[in-house]
């Protein structure tokens, strides 16, 4: 009889909560926006699927969401948003699961593999997206504060003791990054006769949160960073000053003694997709924007907690002129 | 990363093992003998011979692997295996994709699913209720709501269909190994098997995920693959062994009544280890989510994707809410399979009035049906509305983290030096700064010490290996940094341990959290620990402890409450203080369960190297994060991840003949039972 009384009860319960629920309910009829779906969806335009591959940085998650908005609200594509790293992007390519990398930091490995000519000819280059990749060796701000000199590489020695840590074996440590990146830190140290040792970090998150400590709590941090990166309006950060780079100095990276280039960022799409043509390959053609632009919108996704869709909307609401010079 | 929620505790009662028999020199004698000597030879000739090499330089052995994965690669389009398996994954795309649009994700042109989320909870509880009563509907029930309340309803659907097409196929391809495993009569068979199983297990995914990607697609297929290889093993490894033990004394009976072999499987073997198997469904459920961050990478649907996200937003709180739900998400299936195989136990005995059964879930059904109809016509039962409780909760763990790591940095800091000054430097000098023939050797003579010649022959297998593979001083780099966590393990386990065993309601409180630091991914805990520790060896350590800690401390909480109480009473009436009693009955008692505490922690704490890869630990972990990240690498990623499996089985492999030179465990039935109940 116990059981029964509760299988009762139990039905009582959710027939209660489906007919109160359903009582307050103003989202509307699933019906009419059903009928509403089907009617939009017959006056839709010819712009079909747009595979945008999200790589995980913030960053790239402005640039992809802004692009993929633009596509959607203005060209009534179909997005959808892939979260991946660089590696299994271009592998998608091939495969038509991916058709937009929208911001590429240099892969020779991966561009001699896709690309025509080397490789399977399943990527083309779409060409840069106004994007600068600056990276280098930087500091906290306070650091930079306390002790200015330390931003020229030449005095980077005196204070190498500083930077010792439980990891570094009696040098100071120098914090490599994430191993996606490109990363000659080693064989500068070496060339340049640093009394420095690499740690790599092995992750963004972990590179950031060194980064946001060593700030708070005024320690001794010297490591590989980039711009831009949403962090730089949280955490002041000063870039050290290595020698500067020259044509061909990076050539061998046995031999690298000098800072890194700026990297003009790029656009890497599907082949066979850029081949159909269409208003949502041309908008990826045309989009190019500034750094300012992005950290913007990075900013309103880290700092203010908006969703990337919704940074991204508010961005291209603002921003008419820009949105216009892309869909022509 | 194996997941376990609860190990079957070991029969209780189960005698010490006697004691071995007297020798001249004990093995510990002879173990420091060996460590004395090391430490002389390390102090002559550290520094050469290390085999370290830079972090992007690859030996010839990891390039060919990295040229036969581009050969595959460049087949792609002319393959007929890739061919064949690509229409698989497209297959299971469409099986996830059809789910999703009847329960996560809109069904266009509907502006919903299917069935929304008031019809799905109904569902759910039902059939918590129709399988395991009452209490485990509410489990359903409330767990379901708390999906949609912290604004997760989507991605926890998601999960679960992933979870659930791997499992099935986890089910559906490991039944049929596990009864050749269980019914097998050459031993060549079953050991082929299980080390094929410890391979698979200690595989880390980051190596296989790429080609997964080549030959099944991105998304949702991949994210099934990767579930199911990870997930299969427990099945086969616990069902096979419970089919094995079905008592011989039942099957000759049965056997005298002339029955086929088919017959024995199917009326006495699969029946008699029906407990068995669940607890491996268990496992095969439990592994199964664990993947979820992992699936995530590769565009895998599931909670693991806002965890992810957030991780490279460094956003604590964030990370953890629906990391939460998947602790959530485990413990509601942890539950609810157990109470449903006991349930299912009581209906079989007869224990259960049928025609009540039937008229209760006969109404309850319709109910259910109500509230499918209700949320097929309402927008708001089918949507689950907004709330404020994911982002408030998100907050108040950013405000506590925050607190917590501006307070205690001090002291986490103090001993993070502590422990890499004066045990993690010495001990990684020792073995990774001696030449690699010295370590080695040792490394074999230590075997030899505690395993005796059954060690021998697999650890020289293993060491062959890693020097094969080219990344010897990074082995040894992780080598120690499983050891020192193991070592913080084992005091854990051993504190919480006899504390638990001791105090029922100690016991009752500290389940949960176990549970939890098992099931949490540990991207959500992660910047924390970098905030507090920075980004170091010792973080690695403190991470992999973290999920290590849990199996460690229940085995060893079992294994002390399994000392008989007739022994405690006899020595509490010679008037042995508490601290006696522990240390010279329970602990020497339960000493064939610290053992096992101490494989498993070691094996659980490798697992976490490629976590540790990414909070700076460097070594094996990082080359693995490394072949992942960059194509060119791939070889010496998945080098890297042959030697973590080396370095795994070799300690395991010890660790058992260690353990059955000293016959801790002449009981035949014990030491596999738990062994392959944790699924190790």
């Amino acid at each position: 009889m116990r059981k029964m009384r509760i299988g009762t009860k139990l039905t009582a319960v959710a027939a209660v909560a489906a007919f109160v629920l359903a009582g307050c309910g103003d989202g509307g009829s699933i019906d009419e926006q059903t009928e509403a779906n089907e009617s939009g969806a017959a006056g839709a335009g010819d712009c079909g699927d747009l595979n945008m591959a999200v790589n995980p940085w913030v960053g790239y998650e402005a640039s992809a969401y802004v692009v993929g908005t633009v596509a959607q609200e203005k060209l009534g594509c179909k997005v959808n948003y892939k979260d991946l790293k660089e590696d299994v992007s271009w592998q998608g390519f091939g495969t038509g699961e991916v058709d937009v990398v929208i911001e590429d930091w240099g892969h020779p490995d991966l561009e001699k593999k896709f690309f025509d000519g080397s490789g399977d000819g399943s990527a083309t280059d779409f060409g840069e997206n106004g994007n600068v990749g600056i990276i280098g060796w930087y500091v906290p701000g306070w650091l930079a504060e306390e002790h200015p000199d330390i931003l020229d590489w030449n005095n980077l020695n005196k204070y190498a003791k500083e930077f010792a840590t439980s990891e570094s074996g009696g040098k100071g440590q120098f914090l490599g990054s994430d191993p996606s990146y490109v990363q000659f830190d080693e064989a500068i140290i070496s060339n340049l006769g640093l009394d420095f040792k690499v740690v790599f970090s092995g992750g963004e998150a972990a590179t950031i949160t060194a980064f946001e400590q060593a700030q708070k709590n005024k320690e001794w941090l010297i490591g590989y960073f980039w711009e831009p990166q949403y962090v730089h309006a949280e955490v002041p950060m000063e870039k050290v000053a290595l020698p500067p780079y020259e044509d061909g100095c990076q050539d061998d990276p046995a031999t690298v003694d000098c800072d890194y280039p700026e990297t003009p960022l790029k656009k890497i799409v599907s082949t066979s997709w850029a081949d159909e043509g269409g208003p949502g390959v041309d908008l990826v053609k045309n989009f190019n924007w500034t750094n300012d632009d992005q950290n913007l919108v990075a900013a309103w996704i880290t700092s203010d907690g908006m969703s990337p869709a919704d940074a991204a909307a508010k961005w291209v609401e603002e921003n008419p002129d820009k949105v216009d010079a892309w869909i022509g | 990363m194996t997941a376990t929620i609860a190990p079957p505790r070991p029969q209780a009662g189960a005698e010490p093992p006697p004691p071995s028999e007297p020798r001249s020199l004990p093995r510990w004698a002879w173990a420091l003998v060996v460590i004395g000597v090391w430490i002389v030879v390390w102090a002559l000739t550290k520094g050469t011979d290390t085999l370290e090499i830079p972090v992007r330089v690859h030996t010839e052995v990891q390039q060919q692997l990295t040229d036969f994965r581009d050969s595959v690669l460049a087949s792609r389009d002319t393959n007929p295996l890739i061919q064949f398996t690509y229409s698989l994954g497209g297959w299971f795309t469409d099986v996830v994709d059809w789910a999703q649009r009847m329960i996560s994700i809109p069904d266009f042109p509907r502006p919903v699913p299917q069935i929304g989320w008031l019809g799905v909870t109904a569902i759910a509880t039902w059939i918590g209720l129709a399988v395991a009563g009452w209490r485990i509907a509410l489990l359903v029930g409330a767990s379901f709501v708390s999906f949609g309340l912290f604004g997760y309803w989507s991605d926890s659907m998601d999960l679960l269909i992933v979870t659930f097409v791997a499992v099935v196929f986890s089910v559906l391809i490991g039944m049929p190994l596990a009864v050749w495993l269980g019914t097998s009569r050459r031993p060549w068979v079953v050991s082929m098997i299980n080390t094929l199983l410890d391979i698979f297990q200690t595989m880390p995914t980051f190596v296989y995920l790429l080609p997964i990607v080549l030959f099944f697609g991105i998304g949702a297929s991949a994210a099934v693959v990767c579930t199911l290889i990870y997930a299969l093993p427990p099945i086969i490894r616990v069902a096979g062994h419970g089919i094995r033990n079905v008592s011989p004394t039942t099957i000759e009976a049965t056997d005298a009544a002339g029955q086929t072999s088919f017959q024995r499987l199917r009326k006495v073997q699969l029946p008699m280890a029906r407990k068995t198997i669940v607890v491996g469904l268990n496992q095969t459920i439990m592994a199964a989510l664990s993947m979820a961050t992992i699936a995530a990478y590769v565009d895998g649907p599931g909670l693991g994707k806002p965890v992810l996200s957030a991780l490279f937003k460094n956003d604590v709180g964030g990370a953890f809410v629906p990391g939460m739900l998947i602790v959530v998400m485990a413990v509601m299936l942890d539950r609810t399979t157990t109470a449903a195989s006991e349930a299912s136990e009581r209906a079989a005995r007869g224990q259960v009035d049928l025609r009540l059964r039937r008229i209760v879930l006969a109404v309850t059904a319709v109910g259910a049906l109500v509230a499918v109809w209700a949320s097929r016509t309402y927008i708001s039962l089918a949507e689950f509305p907004e709330t404020s409780w994911g982002p408030t909760l998100a907050g108040w763990v950013d405000d506590f983290t925050e607190w917590f790591t501006d307070t205690f940095r001090g002291a986490t800091d103090w001993f993070k030096n502590l422990i890499s000054d004066y045990l993690l430097n010495p001990l990684q000098s020792l073995i990774a700064e001696s030449p690699w023939y010295v370590t080695a050797t040792a490394i074999l003579l230590l075997a030899f010490v505690f395993g005796r010649a059954r060690a021998l022959l697999p650890t020289v297998i293993c060491l062959a290996g890693l020097r094969y593979f080219g990344l010897w001083h990074d082995s040894m780099i992780t080598l120690t940094m499983t050891l020192v966590g193991t070592l913080l393990v084992m005091i854990l386990a051993v504190v919480f341990g006899v504390w638990m065993a001791r105090r029922a309601s100690v016991d009752l409180m500290l389940r949960p959290v176990l549970d939890a630091g098992q099931t949490i991914p540990p991207f959500v805990y992660l910047i924390p620990m970098l905030a507090l520790f920075g980004p170091t060896r010792f973080t690695a350590i403190v991470a992999g402890v973290v999920y290590a800690a849990p199996v460690a401390i229940k085995l060893v909480a079992d294994g002390v409450r399994g000392v008989s109480p007739t022994t405690l009473e006899a020595s509490r009436s010679t008037g042995a203080t508490t601290w006696q009693e522990i240390t010279k009955v329970q602990l020497p008692m339960s000493r064939s369960s610290l053992v096992l505490a101490a494989n498993q922690g070691l094996l659980y704490v490798l697992a976490m190297a490629v976590i540790g890869g990414m909070v700076g630990a460097g070594a094996l972990g990082y080359d693995v994060v490394l072949g992942f990240s960059r194509s060119e690498e791939w070889g010496k990623g998945a080098a890297a991840g042959i030697s973590i499996v080396l370095i795994g089985i070799m300690v395991d492999r010890i660790c058992r003949a260690a353990a059955h030179d000293e016959a801790v465990t002449h009981d035949a039935t014990r030491r596999p039972r738990w062994r392959a109940a944790l699924g190790g």
